[in-house]
Parts: structure tokens; sequence; C-alpha cells
């Protein structure tokens, strides 16, 4: 393997693994509720901003990062109770509408509050690049992608072990039979909007020391991890990880060997072609088992 | 009265389903409810249990006027239903279905209930880490059965369990609703098997398009010229 080649894959992981992220927050949201929360970008910002700015007012960076979670936490859920749940049986069409309604105020609100301007997040521990193989992998990589593979891990252990993660399962295949046996489907929303916001607030922080961040940070982001979302198989979780990684090594490579002007484009272009070939997605459950 | 419905009303957008039930059900009794196809069956049993809104009238149970409830809270107050089609949770195992249906309750015991689940129905347990989905229709059947008991509920609602059976296990399933009815459990039982159902029942009611046409003793509607020749085919 060719240290370029080695330099670009690490990237595309790095970048893929937030990407994986933002994409598990769609998957969870959409799964207990049948909503594409386009609000979803906006948590990664949040996370990355109220990081930044926590620590500006003093926070040490551990604090602020709790603190920076929590608030995205708190927003989540309150999106859900006050902008989603009221609409519960509105047309999908109308709830998207409503989410990307919610993501404009979210980022408008944060100009307000914080700024406009594009911030510098320290790397968690150095930025002193370990050398492998000729190519430079930065110490805050292996902060993300072993965040994303604890989260991941966690999430595992959660949908398959505790019970209120069963029933969120059982919410996402079977909402009348959820009801039936007691369980609140509202309450799941609730639930799957705090933790996807939660989830990407995690992304956004991590990935800030690389990226720098900004009030439109979750914009493009939030693009990606939806494109992860689809490429993965919408509402299914495990694919939007695999798929994360999929788009951002796609784009990595695109951008060292063709030209990072076409970048971005390289997740629509993925989407399209999955949407064309395997509409349920790479690693998509077939509509038929899901009933 | 452990339930009680009056005049009860629902719509589903401008189309009306229910005009006006009246039917209740006493404690430990094992009630039929018979109709044909489209009659209002399911939508009467998704009422009571709160997934349908009702448009008018009263539901009470066990004295309390539910008609409002959260499906959930209605859960808790014990109404549990195995529904149409049977709606088991298919990429879970059957153990987690049947520890879904004790959502509602202590872990200790439910673990109590699954092992009488399993006594109840062998096939169950020796398939317990199974996907539910991968279950045959009899066994699906048994197990939305026993994850609605794993609520411990006062009241059982049952829609056609019986649905789509080969015979001898439609004889099995009404195996298992009699042994139910001895034990003591309060059932309402919705069945297209006018027979059937009929046969195992109390009290019976016979409903036609959203209206209750008749109500009996179930041997009196097995006798009856009406029913006779609309459901039994005689
Ligand atoms: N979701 C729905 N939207 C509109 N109309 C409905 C809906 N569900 C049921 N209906 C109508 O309400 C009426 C009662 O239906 P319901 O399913 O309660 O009948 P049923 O007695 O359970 O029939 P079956 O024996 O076929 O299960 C029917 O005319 C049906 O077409
Ligand atoms: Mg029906």
């Amino acid at each position: 393997m060719s240290s370029q080649f080695l330099q670009f894959l690490i990237s595309g992981i790095t970048v893929g693994a937030t990407y994986a992220l933002v994409g598990l927050g769609f998957s969870i949201v959409y799964n207990s509720s049948q909503v594409i929360n386009f609000a979803q970008g906006e948590f990664v910002m949040i996370g990355g901003m109220a990081t930044v700015f926590l620590m500006a007012a003093g926070a040490p960076m551990p604090l602020a990062i709790a603190l920076a979670v929590l608030l995205a936490v708190v927003i989540g859920f309150a999106l859900g109770k006050f902008a989603i749940e009221p609409a519960r049986g509105a047309p999908v069409v109308s709830i998207i509408i409503i989410t990307i309604g919610a993501s404009i105020f979210l980022r408008g609100a944060a100009m307000l509050v914080w700024d406009r301007n594009l911030h510098h997040m320290p790397a968690f521990s150095g930025s002193d690049p370990i050398d492998i193989g000729g190519a430079a992998l930065l110490p805050q990589s292996v902060w993300v992608v072993g965040g994303m593979v604890i989260i991941v891990a966690a999430l595992q252990v959660f949908f398959s072990h505790a019970r209120i993660g069963k029933a969120m399962l059982a919410t996402a295949f079977n909402p009348l039979a959820a009801q039936l046996v007691g369980i609140s489907t509202r309450g799941m929303l609730l639930l799957s909007f705090a933790l996807a916001a939660g989830i990407g607030a995690i992304a956004g922080i991590l990935i800030a020391p690389i990226t720098l961040t900004y009030a439109g940070v979750g914009i493009m982001l939030g693009l990606k991890g939806f494109s992860a979302a689809i490429v993965g198989g919408l509402g299914n979780p495990m694919g939007a990880v695999a798929g994360g990684l999929v788009v951002g090594i796609a784009e990595a490579m695109t951008a060292g060997y063709i030209s990072s002007a076409y970048k971005d484009a390289v997740a629509f272009l993925i989407i399209l072609a999955v949407l064309l070939i395997r509409p349920s997605g790479l690693f998509g459950r077939r509509e038929s088992e899901r009933v | 009265m452990l339930l009680e419905i009056d005049n009860l009303v629902c719509n589903y957008g401008r189309i009306r389903a229910l005009h006006g039930v009246s039917l209740s059900v006493e404690e430990g009794e094992l009630v039929a409810l018979v109709g044909a196809n489209g009659a209002g069956k399911t939508t009467l049993l998704r009422c009571i249990s709160g997934v349908q809104p009702a448009g008018g009238g009263a539901i009470r149970f066990a004295g309390d006027d539910i008609i409002a409830m959260a499906p959930e809270r209605r859960v808790r107050l014990g109404i549990a239903q195995a529904p149409e089609h049977r709606q088991v949770f298919g990429p879970l195992s059957v153990t987690d279905n049947l520890l879904l249906g004790g959502y509602t309750r202590s872990r200790a015991e439910v673990l109590q209930d699954m092992e009488k689940a399993f006594a109840m129905f062998p096939d169950l347990k020796q398939r317990r880490r199974q996907a539910a989905g991968t279950l045959s229709g009899g066994q699906q059947q048994m197990l939305a059965i026993s994850r609605a008991l794993m609520a411990r509920p006062r009241l059982l609602l049952l829609d056609e369990p019986s649905m789509g059976l080969a015979p001898a296990l439609v004889a099995e399933v009404f195996d298992a609703i009699t042994a139910l009815r001895d034990a003591g459990v309060t059932i309402l039982l919705v069945e297209q098997n006018a027979f059937a159902a009929l046969s195992v029942a109390k009290r019976g009611y016979v409903i036609e398009t959203g209206r209750i046409a008749l109500a009996d003793t179930g041997a009196a509607l097995l006798e009856d010229d009406s029913v006779k020749s609309a459901y039994l085919g005689i």
C-alpha cells in the first residue's frame, strides 16, 4: 500500500466515523418515528460550538464537553416534544419540513447566541502525528474512530440487553404491537430524539479539533450523515455506520486522487447510485422482512 | 361489570365503522363477538385498547372511564390484546417477545410468568431463542396470546386467533382458550369462526355493519335461526 493511499484512507475513515455517528442519529429517529430529522446536523454543530464557548468561558474541557452533550440532548428532547410530537399523524412531508425549519432556527439561534466565526478546538491529546507506514495519523483521529466504536458498542448492548432499548426496537418493528404491550410510543419518540441529539453532539465534538467548527457546520455534516443512513439502508443503525465509512473513504479518495472540488459531490453520487441499484440500501433489510 | 361499553361510535375519517355499540363483559366471563368481514370487530377491540380514538360513547373498565386514556395506561390497568394477524415482533426472539409482553410489570414477575407460558406452550420453549418471525402461523398465534398474558391482564382481548390456521391448529388454539377460560381469565373473543367461538363462550354478541344485531348466551345464539343461516352455514 502506498503511503499516499494510506494517508487518504486514514482521513477517509476519520471523517467517515463522524458521518457514521450522524447517520446513526438519522436511523435511530427514523426507527422510532418514521421521521427523517433534517435538524440532525445541527446537533453536531451545537456539540462543537457549545464546547468551544464553554471552554472560552473557563470551563475545563471534560466539563465543557459533558455540558455541551447535555445541552444537545435537552434541545433534541425539546425538538421532539414541541415540534414533532404535536404534528404526529401529519403527512411525512410536513414533518420533514418541520425538521428543516427547526434546523434553520437552531442555526440562526447559534449565530445569535454565539457568533458566525470559525472556531478552533484544541485536540484532546496533543497534535503530534503518529507515523504509520509513511502516513501521518493524528491522535485526534484515534479519538474520533475510538469514540465511534465505543458508541456503536454501547448502542449494541443497549438495544440487545436493556429493557428500554428492546422497547425502542419493538416500536421500530411494530408500533401497534408495541402500544398493545404497554410501550409508550410517544416516550420512545422523545427518547430517540434525545439519544440521536447526544450522539450527534459527540460526533461534532470529536471532529471539531480536525475540521474547525462554526454555526453552519451542521448543514454539510447533516447531509453526509443522511447519505450514510441512506447508503446503509434507512433505519438500519449498523448499516448507517458502514455507510458513513463508505462515504467518508470515497470522499477522501476523490479529494486525493481527483480533486477536492468534487469531494462533496461524491456523497450524492453514491446516494443516487445506491437508490438506483439497491433502494433499500447496501446493508438494508428488505421491506418485507420488517412487516 | 369489568368492561362496559355504551353507545360507542368510531370513525375512520368520514367513514363510520361503529354506530353506537353497547356491550359488556363480566369478571371471569368468556364473551364472543362474531360477525362478517368488515363488520367492525377489530375496530371495537382497537377502541378498547385505545389504539383507535373513539368518536363518542363511553368505555368503562372496572368502573373507570378510560375512553381518553393512552393505550399504555390501559395495559397497566389490565387490558391486554392479542391483535389480528398476530403482530409478533418478528426479528426479536420468542423470549424477547414475551419479556416485552410484560413490559408494564417487574422483571421477577415476568420471568415467573414466562415459565408458565412455556409450560402451556412447550413449542415456544423449544424455540425460545428463535426469531418470532420464523415460527409457524400456529406458533405465532400461541406467542401472541402468551405475550398478551405476560401483562397478567384482567381482560384479555383476542382478535381472530384462529385466522389462517389449519383445522388441527384451530382446535389447538381453542383448547388453549378454553383452558384459559377454565382458569378464570376474563376474555373477549372476536371470531369469524362463529361456531367455535359461540361453543366455548358463555355469552355472545353478533355485530353487523357497526351495530350489535343480537346478544344472548352462546348456546342460544348457536340455536338462533338467523345466526345459523348467516354465520354457521346451516
Ligand atoms: N384504517 C382504516 N381506514 C378506513 N376504513 C377502515 C380502516 N380499518 C377498517 N376500516 C373499515 O371499518 C369497517 C370495520 O372494519 P374492521 O376491520 O373493524 O372489521 P372486522 O369486523 O374486524 O373485519 P374482519 O373480519 O375482516 O377482520 C370496515 O368497513 C372497514 O372497511
Ligand atoms: Mg378484524
